[in-house]
């Protein structure tokens, strides 16, 4: 698809939402913007976004409740989440109630609109610490009780990935280095994507109560 | 990106302990805050165990008959078990109405045992005053869980005086003033008119205790919103401490800098610099716990926090540090960690790139890291074979340590230093 996505803008910050509808302007369709859940959860039904730019930190219950609330009704519609806070509790709820990539607020805008473009066309967006969240939360190979190894172990070559990520390589330079195609390393993301949201497992769980998460 | 930390989650929630006896669960007990005639002691026991707090009261005066154990027990429970609220909430239990009658009569029976126990040791006073109470603290329950809600609260507010109601306070002041002085009354009238000393004792117990709730009625409600307020003026001083000390640290920090950065708008790296530096102050202050940064750093977050901290100052480059595992810092990995810092401030010196990503993992078996930039690079091969190079004492280094260390760089597309260090049993070897 090479038309520009239509985005939503959602954050109680409203500098920074004008600045994002100024800079973002050529490269993506801004179609709305709010600065609350109610407002935000309005908007996005009578203006039907590809995309949902979403802070984490909203009022009325966060960029969690926003999701939550829009997910049944909308399940095509996509979430990239975005904050100034890239702490572990923050990125991880937010993923797992369904966003499909993270950044952070001092993300560069040709970035910005590159990490919306891949997100409306169906992948994902780790930013280097999300990636290290994953590898810390899936760290150790072999453990004894797993429930379902497909989804709660990376595999070795998503661990190679999400290290490059990690690292700070973006997917270009990561096929190259893998010797792959940049579509096959999508393909790892939104996998370890897909495991980070669904895995109960307590792997995940262990990490979270590690750092005091739960 | 600011640098990683270790969030620590400031909440800290209590559960209810249940400790498991088969299907029966003991919860804690708590005192009720809602549904309190003195202290709640009774409402609390009442919502926990499932049984009607009038129940509960009913059996507590009896038992005070008896020698004073009710009154015993009751302030014993004021004084160790506390109070419910948001962080220990009362279990609302609503049992049927067949297990509140039977835990009832439960409760009955107990306060009859205790009775007939007492009254063993030959310590029980006159029989009848104890059986003629009883039935008036009977009927009197009976009144009052007959009574509908609205009734009831103004009848515990003519009782407690808690009613702001101006005629109301007038007509609840006499009615308690009338109630408490007929009781110290009968008390002292009691202290003066006994003789003998066995049955003194008996009669200067009731006498006391007619005294002391004489006294309680009428000067209860004041000295319980004494209390209160007590309390409530304790918790604002404190929240207005915690502000000003917030107010203070954000006009001594965040404002100088906010003022900073307008003067040195037209250097933009300084600006950014500025920006960054105050925005990490700021984040640790408001999420982390641990020590501040001087000194020895104690595990591998710090040491690393420290380089990062250290190399943006310097040279108005940022640091983007992602973090896997910890370890704690021992001889071998303080060399690893100075080999990093070292590797990090040349690629900020020399590469030109304005960003430099630091990439480090701990292993069960060994340390792993990368620093990475997207700047001018060189070309390995060019260095002539006799020079050291800008690498070449990291290389050294890392092979001194029984590590080992990579470079790998494009002209034109960036650079990549890896460093390894093994670690034997949890520790690195040296």
């Amino acid at each position: 698809m090479n038309t520009r996505p239509t985005v939503f803008l959602v954050d109680d910050h409203q500098m920074f939402r004008s600045g994002v509808r100024a800079e973002l302007g050529e490269l993506v369709e801004v179609v709305g913007e709010a600065g609350d859940v109610e407002s935000a959860v309005e908007g996005i039904r009578s203006t039907a976004p590809q995309v949902v730019l979403l802070d984490v930190h909203l009022p009325g219950g966060g960029g969690k409740a926003v999701i939550e609330t829009l997910k049944p009704e909308l399940p095509e519609l996509v979430f990239l989440a975005l904050s100034v806070s890239d702490a572990a509790e923050d990125v991880i709820a937010v993923i797992r109630a369904g966003a499909r990539g993270y950044v952070t607020k001092t993300i560069s805008s040709p970035e910005l609109a590159v990490a919306v473009q891949r997100v409306r066309d169906g992948d994902a967006v780790f930013s280097p610490r999300l990636a290290g969240f994953v590898l810390d939360a899936f760290a150790g190979d072999a453990v004894p009780d797993v429930r379902d190894p497909e989804l709660d172990q990376l595999s070795p070559r998503e661990r190679e990935v999400m290290r490059l990520i990690a690292r700070g390589y973006t997917y270009k330079e990561l096929a190259r280095r893998l010797d792959l195609s940049v579509k096959t390393v999508e393909t790892h993301v939104s996998a370890v994507l897909r495991k980070l949201q669904l895995s109960s497992r307590h792997e995940l769980t262990r990490w979270a109560t590690d750092r005091r998460l739960i | 990106m600011s640098t990683v930390r270790r969030s620590c989650d400031h909440r800290t929630r209590m559960t209810a302990r249940r400790s498991q006896f088969g299907s029966l669960s003991v919860p804690d007990l708590l005192r009720s805050t809602d549904d309190r005639v003195v202290a709640g002691v009774c409402g609390g026991l009442g919502a926990q165990l499932g049984i009607d707090p009038m129940v509960i009261r009913l059996a507590m005066v009896v038992l005070t008959l008896a020698n004073g154990v009710g009154l015993a027990t009751y302030c014993v429970a004021w004084v160790l078990l506390p109070e419910a609220g948001p962080d220990a909430p009362l279990a609302p239990s609503s049992p049927t109405r067949r297990r509140t009658t039977e835990r009832a009569a439960g409760v009955g029976l107990v306060t009859l045992g205790t009775v007939l126990l007492i009254r063993q040791f030959g310590l029980l006073l006159p029989g009848e005053l104890v059986w003629s109470v009883s039935v008036c603290a009977v009927g009197f329950s009976i009144v009052w869980t007959r009574t509908s809600g609205v009734n009831r609260m103004r009848m515990r507010d003519l009782a407690l005086g808690t009613s702001v109601d101006g005629a109301r306070a007038t007509r609840s002041l006499i009615f308690r003033a009338v109630v408490g002085g007929s009781l110290l009354i009968i008390g002292l009238a009691l202290l003066f008119a006994s003789g003998g000393v066995l049955s003194a004792v008996g009669q200067l117990g009731l006498a006391m205790l007619a005294t002391g709730v004489g006294v309680g009625l009428l000067l209860g409600p004041w000295i319980v919103r004494l209390w209160r307020d007590l309390d409530t003026e304790r918790r604002h001083r404190i929240r207005s401490e915690e502000r000003s000390e917030m107010a203070a640290h954000l006009h001594d920090s965040v404002l100088q800098t906010l003022t900073l950065i307008q003067r040195h708008a037209d250097a933009p790296g300084r600006a950014r610099m500025l920006a960054r530096r105050q925005e990490r102050e700021l984040r640790a202050w408001l999420f982390d716990d641990r020590a501040p940064v001087d000194g020895a750093a104690a595990s591998l977050v710090a040491a690393l926090e420290q380089i990062v901290t250290e190399v943006e100052d310097q040279h108005e480059v940022a640091v983007d540090l992602v973090l896997v595992g910890d370890a704690p810092v021992d001889r071998s990995i303080d060399s690893f960690v100075s080999a990093l810092r070292e590797a990090t401030n040349n690629a900020a010196r020399h590469s030109g790139a304005p960003e430099v990503s630091l990439y480090v993992e701990v292993e069960p078996e060994r340390i792993t890291a990368f620093v990475r930039d997207r700047g001018a690079g060189f070309d390995p091969r060019a260095v002539e074979p006799g020079r050291l190079g800008i690498s070449g004492s990291i290389v050294g280094r890392m092979q001194r340590l029984g590590g080992k260390a990579e470079v790998h760089s494009t002209v034109g597309e960036g650079t990549e230093v890896a460093l390894e260090i093994p670690r034997a049993n949890g520790t690195a070897t040296s």
